[in-house]
């Protein structure tokens, strides 16, 4: 009996997982299929769903009109860029607050987590006249500083939680046993906060990914990432929408192949330290 | 020997130098993501053939993300960019702040259409180029209006709009009698709004800029507009901006749609709509009071302040607004395809004469007075807008009120006391009234 219900629990959670799953996934999807109609049938109401004249040609469009590479080249740089910066810096302020916490330590992690909280149009002055004096606006530089600092506040604390979880008596030891701070931290607190770091990187490299306020304020064309270059086929006065779809493809292809790779290593992250 | 390789060696230095000089001028040209830009983009061979000394890198971005853009460098002196595409609503309020350098290479300018030349110079300088204008206009169905036994005129007037509207829906076979703008928004329903609003007679301001939408004027045209949106408009139509209703038109879902006059090419493109071979075109209707409710828009080209490349850039706006590019424009894509509502000469072209929808964006833009925009005499430049920066943030809010007064949440009565109540805050704040 009791293996009937969990059975039926199993099918219903797992009908339900999927039902989720496909109603999270249905906007990429239909970006996907819209990217292969032809800007009439795009608009078409009611809309067709899978029967309709497959066509490749708005990718054509897309890439005669842009420098798709440039676009992509520049995202990968400044996603990875702007991680891996941050993350030589979060390690040891991390490790800092969670094995050696101060009397302010929680007050500052705090604080630091209230900048996340400014609107960022707020900084655009500033920030712009900054970047205008020392010559970084348009600049790959600029833009990974830019970014760094944004997400280090989420690096920190996500590191900061999952290096909490390792016992500070296996930091002991290794300090007993002669290393230095910094062969501490490289050869014992990093090799066993891995999965962590494994996924605050990827998290990290999906937001850097998908930032769009800063790189379509601070970039114009040599350091402009995939965001702009979706931007460039949005249009207010004009049904461009199969054309925007197959741009939208183009620019979340990379990553979306990222996250299906390293999902398990996503999840194993996220869930660290969740059950004890 | 040593005179040959000296000889090699200077010729080689000479042909370098000369290659770094002709590709000296690099004109970075921010511009918007519609039809006649991109095919600018396709033909600029035409002038770097002449001038093989500029180069052109085009940064093409949607029009709000443009607009902050471009406000944020030309304000903060960036110099991202040599050459701007702005609309109607920079150029007077960018060209006082010294913000714009004026043009003094424009082909013929006396040849421009003075409704466009007119709102696009401040103290008798040109500041920016048109590239292309536009105005509004009613597009129908004239399977439709047969259908119901109506004839449209030429220059309709509301009543009629309101007529024929009802008579055309059927709402069991998801047929809307007209289709008007809803989305919030300054350049969404308020651009539609303002502009219906100066045909009855309606300002945004008196000469004392005391907001006025407890005047009758405004309360008449909300009133219209609502009534008319419940009686014979599609259902959401709070959210319907163009996009949104140019899809539905081109679904054979609107009987009428008043819109921009650009939309005239893709409703009759038969690869886009499926009512391409039974659309009219006729003049945004009146009330009577001898203005009509179409607006006046134009995307132009124009030089911030900061640029170090005048020069180029002069010559580059003179080319992309000249005659000899609608020229190469009809010879290469048709005179469908050339950018329209800048040039009298166009408009005299028997070629372009032929074009079904030409005669009507030209009157319409004709009609339009940026500088007497409604009956009553008003303190500001602009037909669906007022050239004030506070603008765009307080037609924002207004258009939120409204839009939600489309969506039934509040009456017209009390959306038009709200918009009262928040325009004259934001009015008094920015010390426009003492």
């Amino acid at each position: 009996m009791a293996r009937a219900v969990s059975k039926r629990r199993k099918l219903i959670v797992t009908v339900l997982a999927w039902s989720i799953g496909l109603l999270i996934f249905f906007p990429i999807l239909w970006t996907i299929l819209t990217s292969f109609k032809s800007e009439g049938e795009a608009i078409e109401l009611p809309p067709k769903f899978l029967f309709f004249a497959w066509t490749t040609e708005n990718y054509a469009v897309v890439q005669e009109r842009s420098n798709y590479l440039l676009f992509a080249m520049n995202s990968i740089l400044l996603a990875l860029g702007s991680t891996l910066f941050a993350l030589v810096i979060a390690i040891p302020s991390a490790w800092a607050m969670a094995f050696a916490p101060g009397k302010r330590t929680k007050d500052l992690l705090m604080w630091m987590l209230s900048t996340k909280m400014m609107p960022p149009v707020g900084a655009l002055i500033p920030l712009y006249l900054i970047f205008r004096d020392f010559g970084l606006l348009d600049t790959r530089g600029g833009i990974i500083t830019v970014l760094m600092l944004l997400n280090l506040p989420i690096i920190i604390w996500m590191l900061y939680t999952y290096f909490k979880e390792i016992p500070g008596e296996i930091l002991e030891a290794s300090r007993m046993d002669g290393a230095s701070l910094g062969k501490e931290l490289l050869y014992v607190l990093t090799p066993m906060a891995i999965p962590g770091i494994a996924s605050t990187l990827l998290l990290n490299i999906i937001l850097a990914w998908n930032e769009a306020f800063w790189t379509l304020a601070l970039t114009t064309k040599d350091a402009a990432p995939l965001t702009q270059f979706i931007a460039s086929y949005s249009s207010p006065e004009g049904l461009f929408w199969a054309k925007l779809s197959a741009a939208s493809t183009m620019a979340i292809a990379p990553i979306l192949v990222l996250g299906w790779f390293a999902q398990k290593q996503l999840v194993r992250g996220l869930t660290f330290g969740a059950v004890k | 020997m040593k005179r040959v390789y000296t000889g090699v060696l200077g010729a080689m230095m000479l042909a370098a130098l000369a290659s770094t000089a002709l590709a000296e001028t690099k004109l970075t040209i921010a511009t918007v993501n519609n039809g006649d830009m991109i095919r600018m983009q396709g033909l600029t061979e035409d002038f770097t053939k002449d001038n093989p000394d500029i180069t052109l890198e085009w940064v093409t971005l949607e029009e709000n993300v443009l607009r902050e853009k471009v406000t944020t460098d030309i304000a903060a002196k960036g110099g991202q960019f040599d050459v701007l595409t702005i609309g109607t609503y920079e150029v007077p309020i960018w060209g006082k702040k010294g913000w714009l350098v004026p043009l003094t290479g424009v082909d013929d300018p006396a040849d421009l259409l003075p409704a466009m030349s007119g709102g696009l110079s401040v103290d008798g300088k040109l500041m920016a180029a048109p590239f292309y204008g536009e105005s509004s206009m009613v597009m129908y169905r004239t399977d439709l209006i047969e259908k119901a036994g109506l004839k449209m005129p030429d220059a309709p007037t509301w009543e009629f709009i309101g007529q024929a509207a009802r008579a055309m829906t059927d709402k069991a076979a998801e047929t809307y009698g007209v289709c008007l703008r809803g989305k919030a928004g300054w350049g969404e329903n308020m651009a539609f709004l303002t502009a219906m609003s100066n045909s009855f007679g309606a300002r945004w301001f008196d000469e004392n800029w005391k907001p006025q939408f407890d005047q009758p004027e405004w309360k008449a045209t909300l009133d219209f507009y609502l009534s008319l949106m419940a009686d014979a408009g599609p259902p959401g139509a709070s959210s319907n901006g163009f996009n949104e209703n140019l899809a539905l038109f081109n679904s054979g879902k609107c009987g009428m749609w008043i819109d921009a006059t650009v939309a005239a090419s893709f409703v009759t493109n038969p690869k886009d709509s499926k009512v391409a071979d039974k659309v009219g075109f006729a003049l945004a209707p009146d009330n009577g009071l001898g203005k009509r409710g179409n607006w006046l828009w134009a995307w132009s080209l124009a030089i911030p302040a900061g640029t170090q490349k005048n020069d180029a850039a002069q010559k580059f706006i003179g080319w992309a607004t000249s005659k000899r590019y609608t020229e190469l424009v009809a010879s290469k894509e048709g005179w469908a395809n050339v950018p329209p509502g800048t040039r009298t000469s166009l408009y005299a072209n028997p070629e372009y004469a032929k074009v079904p929808f030409a005669k009507m964006t030209l009157d319409s833009i004709n009609s339009a007075d940026p500088s007497n925009p409604t009956v009553k005499p008003v303190p500001y430049v602009g037909v669906q807008f007022v050239a004030i920066p506070e603008f765009a943030g307080i037609a924002t809010t207004t258009g939120q009120i409204f839009s939600a007064a489309l969506a039934g949440e509040k009456t017209a009565d009390a959306a038009l006391a709200e918009a009262q109540d928040a325009v004259t805050r934001e009015m008094t704040k920015a010390g426009y009234i003492k």
